[in-house]
């Protein structure tokens, strides 16, 4: 059995007095795709965002490639220099694209190449070229991100991120603030990076995407992780009540 | 009568006086920028003391009128036997006034920047100064150029009042010139116009700006 590209174990989190996560267990393959699935404010996201410390969980190890992330040894912290080691090789995908509005398309891929990995402003900028034309965008590298649709600013977010040549993706709902014909093209270049290896943690309404591209699929409510199953066992035979519900609420909204 | 003649002579000495006026407009900002963001700054750190001490600033030089500022400056300063010269007195005080309402146009323009902003940016592992110089700070200024221009031109507006204190600027050099011509309507017109023509030629260069900048 080869060894977990994330390890997440006992992971407790709180807002104040709200129980966010709860003893939270869960295992990332390495080169395989992991949906987390679940109703709204289950704690997907934050689960999500706990693995690179963009949220700090209270309690429990979250280990990339074995090392911990965020603390030092449990309860004391990590100096901010080590975590921005670590986090240079998560790529991070966002609801909300979060693009810097004043760089364009090519500017937003080359900046981390630049600040962060130190490359000159050339090969960066050849780097931010190859990336853009991967996820489809090689005519738009000189556009400003207000002149792009949601789809290919998602795409130029993605390119920004696998720029930095990560080990682990992370996706926080990367389709839901599209409209509905755009969220095909995104789909699209995550299928492909899946099926170059890559290691991706994806939170998703799409239950199309997980029932086909994931290899492992994690069922949270209430802050609980209630199952992780193959896509089959999940959608298909779901045991626990919780996900049959859930199934079903979302079949009823999207039957027609 | 209205005398055009009066009125044409009047803008020499006026004009050369005006050179007062943007002399401390200018400075005052520039004062007021660089001492205004290290208020906002020390508004949005951690420290706690640091913090109040900001808001306390702010609440100081914003909740005293300017001419009270720069007589309570220039002359508790001559009490102690200090003697500094007016110039320095006048564009210090307004620099530290325009201090409070520049490092409250900074926090507003950074506080309306979405948090996904810098959020995208600690995630691919950018140091805390890049993050301010090359993400937030850029969009801030962007966001604040209208705002930084229109208190440029209060503080046009605002440098009349360093008149009290002898500084021979617009509003005092027309105050003169009616004195010794006997004719203020010519005189004060032509001082509006001046005050008119400098501040019209600010909005332009902050129009001029807003485009450069526009994203």
């Amino acid at each position: 059995m080869q060894a977990s590209a994330v390890e997440i174990r006992k992971v407790n989190k709180y807002y104040g007095p709200f129980h966010a996560l709860k003893d939270v267990d869960l295992s990332i393959p390495p080169g395989k795709v992991t949906c987390l699935i679940g109703p709204s404010g289950s704690g997907k996201s934050t689960l999500l965002r706990c693995i690179n410390f963009l949220e700090e969980y209270d309690s429990g190890e979250i280990r990339i490639d074995g090392q911990l992330i965020g603390y030092e040894t449990p309860g004391r912290k990590m100096s901010g220099r080590k975590l921005r080691e670590m986090r240079r090789s998560i790529g991070m995908v966002f609801q909300q694209f979060n693009l810097w509005p004043h760089m364009t398309a090519k500017e937003n891929v080359a900046e981390g190449l630049i600040r962060v990995r130190g490359l000159s402003k050339a090969e960066a900028e050849t780097r931010a070229a190859e990336a853009l034309t991967k996820v489809g965008l090689a005519d738009k590298m000189e556009n400003h991100p207000s002149r792009m649709s949601g789809g290919q600013q998602q795409r130029v977010a993605i390119a920004r991120a696998i720029a930095m040549e990560p080990r682990l993706m992370l996706f926080d709902e990367p389709t839901s603030a599209l409209d509905p014909e755009l969220v095909g093209e995104v789909l699209n270049v995550m299928k492909t990076l899946a099926s170059e290896g890559m290691t991706m943690v994806v939170v998703t309404h799409e239950m199309g995407f997980a029932a086909h591209v994931a290899d492992q699929v994690a069922f949270m409510e209430k802050g609980e992780l209630v199952a992780v199953d193959s896509p089959q066992g999940i959608f298909h035979a779901p045991k626990d009540q919780r996900i049959q519900n859930f199934l079903r609420t979302y079949h009823e909204r999207n039957s027609f | 009568m209205f005398s055009i003649p009066v009125f044409l002579d009047s803008f020499e000495p006026l004009i050369w006086a005006a050179r007062y006026t943007l002399l401390i407009s200018v400075l005052g900002i520039v004062l007021g920028l660089v001492i205004g963001t290290l208020i906002c700054a020390a508004r949005l750190s951690s420290n706690m003391v640091l913090r109040k001490l900001a808001a306390l600033w702010v609440s100081f030089f914003r909740g005293v009128p300017l001419l009270v500022q720069l007589l309570v400056f220039y002359y508790s300063l001559a009490v102690i036997g200090i003697d500094v010269p007016a110039t320095f007195a006048a564009v210090f005080t307004v620099g530290i006034c325009a201090s409070a309402y520049i490092s409250e146009i900074w926090r507003g323009a950074i506080a309306a920047l979405p948090k996904g902003q810098a959020e995208a940016a600690v995630a691919i592992g950018m140091k805390p100064s890049d993050v301010w110089t090359r993400i937030i700070l850029p969009q801030a200024v962007t966001i604040s150029l209208p705002a930084l221009i229109n208190e440029l031109i209060l503080l046009v507006k605002a440098s009349s009042l360093v008149s009290v204190v002898g500084i021979m600027e617009i509003t005092r050099a027309s105050q003169a010139q009616a004195a010794t011509t006997f004719r203020p309507l010519e005189v004060y017109i032509a001082a509006a116009c001046i005050y008119l023509i400098i501040n019209l030629c600010l909005s332009a260069l902050g129009r001029y700006l807003e485009h450069r900048t526009a994203i």
